[in-house]
C-alpha cells in the first residue's frame, strides 16, 4: 500500500513537472521593439488527411477527379503578430517575403524577427502586395529577385508581376496537353493592376492562435507556430475545381475562385515554445 | 581688337559651345557624353532617372549588354538581333519577330525609341517599368528562351563584365538589378529627335516645311492627332483601330487588364521613322504606308469595341482625298530621323 502511494504520488509529481515545463514563464516581458527574438511560422503542407508527397502521392478531389502533385510553391509575406491587448507588430517589409517549396524542406520555415511577448493572433499575406510588386527592381532581392534562379517561373515577365502560388500536377482527366501529358497548372497571381485596375488576387489571412496554443516569444527560445496547409482545400470549397474543364488556370477571371479557394487553407495545428 | 570684341567672340564661342552641348546626342564618339538630354521640344519623361541615372559607364555597359548574344539560350540572338538600328530598332521586313532556333513570336517587333516617355511597354502595356523589359524578350520562348539567372552568370563568369560593372555600378558582382538597370540606360538614350519635323518645331537653322508637308501636318493633327499626339506622336493610350481580329485571335490589352472592354486593343504607336519601321500594326500585317491609309479610309470594320474616333458618319474610317493622302505622307516623312538611325552612339562598337 505504502509503496502503491509513493508510486503515485511519484507519477504525479512528474506530471506536475510535465505540465510546468510545458506553460513557459508565466511573467510576459515587458513590450520592447527594440527586444527582438526568433519567431518561425512552419507551413506544413499537406492534402487532406494524408502527407504530401510529391509525385508519388496520389491524392483525389472533391470532384472524385484523381491527381498527382509535382510543383508546389507560393509566397507568403507581410507577417504580423497580435497580442491580447491588441499590440501589433509587423515584421520589417524587407525582411518578409517568404518562397515556401514543397520540393526544399527548409523553405517551409518563415523565420522572422519579433519583439519578446506572448501572441494570440497571426496575420500574413499569401502573395506579395501590389507596393512591393511595382518597386524600384533594386529593391526586390532574394526571393522577389524577377531573375532568381530558385523560383524561375514565380514571375511574369510579360505582364509584370509575381505568381503568388503554383501547383502543378498530373490528372487522368485533364485533356492530353500539346507535349501528351494529362496536366494541371495553377499559376496564381494578380496584385489588381497598375495602370488599370484587374484581378486581384491577394490574400491576408489571419490566424487566432488561441486555441491551440498561443506563441511565447522569448529570447535565447524558439517558438515555431506550426501550421498545415491542406492543399486539397485549393481544389474545393467555394468552387469545385475540375481538372476536366480547367486544367490550365492562369492569368484568367477563373482564378480569382481558386485564390478565393486556398485563402481558406490554412489552419493552426499547435505552437512549439 | 578691343575689349568689347574679345568679349563678343567670348560671348559667341560659349553660344556655340552651349548649342552643341544641348543638342541630344552630337552622335561623335569622342565627344564628351552628355547622357539624357531632354529634347526642347519635348515633354518631361515619364521614367524615373532618380534610381537609374545615366551615366557614362552605364550606358556603356548597356550598349554592349544589348548587343550581346549570351543573352540568349544558345548565345545566338541578342536584343539587337530583332531592334536593329537601321530600322529604328525594329526588324524590318519581319511581321512577326523572329527569334531563336527560327521560331516565330506573335507580334510585331517595337521599336526601342523614345522609351524615357512611355509608362508602359509593349503592344498590350503589359510591361510598367522599362527595368522590367527585357525579362520577357529573355525568358520567352520564341525570342532568346533564356533565364535571366543564366544570364547572370554567363557574364559574371567573364572578367571582362566583371570589370564594366564595377565601372558602372561600383560592384563586380552581376545581378539582375544591375543587369536591367544598365540596359534601361542604353535604351534610355534611343532616343529620335532629330527629324526635320523636330528642327522645324525647335527653329533650328531655319528649318521649315513645304508646302504640302505644312499642309499634311495640318491633317494629321485634325485626322490622327486623336491618338497620335505630337510631339511623340502616340498618346500611349490602347485602342481598337478597326483592322479586325488576326490569325491567331490575339486579343491585345485584355490579356493584361482582363477588362472586356480592351479586347482587341493594342497600343497606339509613334509614327516616327515609319520610313525604317515597315511592316506596321502589331501583327505587321500591313508593309507599306499606303495599305495603312487605305485601311483608315476605307478598311476600318465596324463592331463593338472599335474606337469611337474611327466611327465615322455612317461608313467608319477617316475619308481622304488622294491630294490629302500626298500631303499626309509628305509630313510623316518629316519624321523619319536619319541622325538617330545613323546615330554611331547607339550602334554596336
Amino acid at each position: 500500500m505504502k509503496l502503491l502511494h509513493a508510486s503515485f504520488y511519484t507519477a504525479l509529481f512528474a506530471a506536475i513537472l510535465l505540465l510546468a515545463s510545458c506553460s513557459k514563464d508565466p511573467v510576459e516581458p515587458v513590450y520592447d521593439q527594440g527586444q527582438l527574438a526568433q519567431l518561425s511560422v512552419e507551413f506544413d503542407n499537406i492534402v487532406g488527411g494524408q502527407k504530401l508527397v510529391l509525385n508519388t502521392g496520389s491524392y483525389t478531389n472533391a470532384l472524385n477527379q484523381q491527381y498527382n502533385i509535382q510543383l508546389l510553391q507560393y509566397f507568403i509575406s507581410n507577417i504580423r503578430l497580435k497580442k491580447a491587448d491588441g499590440t501589433v507588430y509587423a515584421v520589417n517589409q524587407d525582411s518578409s517575403y517568404f518562397l515556401i517549396r514543397q520540393d526544399a524542406p527548409e523553405t517551409k520555415y518563415a523565420r522572422v524577427k519579433v519583439p519578446e511577448g506572448n501572441y494570440t493572433s497571426l496575420t500574413f499575406t499569401l502573395g506579395v502586395d501590389s507596393l512591393r510588386s511595382t518597386m524600384d527592381i533594386g529593391k526586390r532581392t532574394g526571393v522577389l529577385d524577377p531573375g532568381a534562379d530558385n523560383h524561375d517561373g514565380m514571375y511574369w515577365g510579360w505582364n509584370s508581376g509575381y505568381i503568388f502560388f503554383k501547383m502543378e500536377g498530373i490528372a487522368p482527366q485533364a485533356p492530353e496537353d500539346p507535349t501528351g501529358q494529362h496536366k494541371f497548372r495553377y499559376h496564381i497571381g494578380g496584385f489588381g493592376g497598375y495602370s488599370a485596375p484587374t484581378i486581384n488576387n491577394i490574400k491576408v489571412i489571419t490566424i487566432d492562435l488561441t486555441a491551440r496554443g498561443i506563441a511565447q516569444v522569448r529570447k535565447d527560445r524558439s517558438a515555431n507556430i506550426h501550421l498545415m496547409v491542406d492543399i486539397s482545400k485549393v481544389l474545393s470549397g467555394t468552387t469545385n475545381v475540375s481538372f476536366a474543364s480547367n486544367p490550365q488556370v492562369m492569368f484568367s477571371e477563373y482564378s480569382v475562385n481558386i485564390a478565393n479557394n486556398y485563402a481558406k487553407m490554412f489552419v493552426h495545428d499547435h505552437t512549439e515554445n | 581688337m578691343n575689349r568689347k570684341h574679345i568679349a563678343v567672340i567670348v560671348t559667341l564661342m560659349a553660344l556655340v559651345f552651349a548649342c552643341s552641348r544641348g543638342l541630344p546626342d552630337a552622335g561623335k564618339g569622342t565627344e564628351p557624353f552628355a547622357g539624357f538630354q531632354q529634347p526642347g521640344n519635348f515633354p518631361a519623361p515619364a521614367y524615373h532617372f532618380e534610381t537609374n541615372p545615366v551615366t557614362k559607364d552605364g550606358f556603356e555597359l548597356g550598349r554592349k549588354l544589348f548587343y550581346e548574344p549570351r543573352l540568349s539560350r544558345n548565345n545566338t540572338i541578342s536584343c539587337g538581333s530583332c531592334h536593329i538600328q537601321s530600322s529604328a530598332f525594329t526588324q524590318h521586313g519581319h511581321d512577326v519577330s523572329h527569334g531563336i532556333d527560327d521560331r516565330l513570336g506573335k507580334r510585331n517587333t517595337p521599336p526601342i525609341m523614345n522609351l524615357a516617355w512611355s509608362p508602359l511597354l509593349m503592344w498590350d502595356g503589359g510591361i510598367f517599368d522599362l527595368d522590367l523589359q527585357p525579362v520577357a524578350p529573355i525568358t520567352t520562348h520564341e525570342e532568346m528562351d533564356e533565364t535571366v539567372a543564366n544570364v547572370v552568370a554567363k557574364l559574371q563568369a567573364m572578367p571582362e563584365y566583371r570589370v564594366l560593372f564595377k565601372k558602372a555600378f561600383g560592384t563586380e558582382q552581376v545581378n539582375t538589378a544591375n543587369l536591367m538597370k544598365a540596359l534601361s540606360q542604353f535604351m534610355l538614350l534611343c532616343i529620335s529627335s532629330r527629324s526635320k519635323y523636330d528642327s522645324v518645331m525647335r527653329h533650328e537653322g531655319g528649318a521649315a516645311f513645304t508646302a504640302d508637308e505644312a499642309a499634311g501636318r495640318v491633317l494629321v493633327i485634325r485626322n490622327c492627332g486623336g491618338c497620335h499626339k505630337e510631339p511623340l506622336f502616340t498618346d500611349g493610350s490602347f485602342r481598337n483601330n478597326g483592322i479586325g481580329v488576326g490569325g491567331n485571335d490575339d486579343q491585345g490589352r485584355y490579356a493584361v487588364t482582363l477588362l472586356p472592354e480592351d479586347k482587341y486593343k493594342f497600343r497606339v504607336p509613334g509614327l516616327r521613322n515609319l520610313a525604317y519601321t515597315a511592316p506596321y500594326m502589331h501583327d505587321g500585317r500591313f508593309y507599306t504606308l499606303d495599305a495603312v491609309l487605305d485601311h483608315y479610309t476605307t478598311g476600318v470594320k465596324a463592331g463593338p469595341g472599335l474606337d469611337p474616333l474611327l466611327a465615322g458618319n455612317g461608313q467608319p474610317g477617316i475619308p481622304l482625298t488622294a491630294e490629302q493622302r500626298k500631303q499626309m505622307l509628305a509630313f510623316l516623312a518629316t519624321l523619319n530621323d536619319k541622325a538617330f538611325i545613323t546615330d554611331k552612339l547607339l550602334a554596336e562598337q
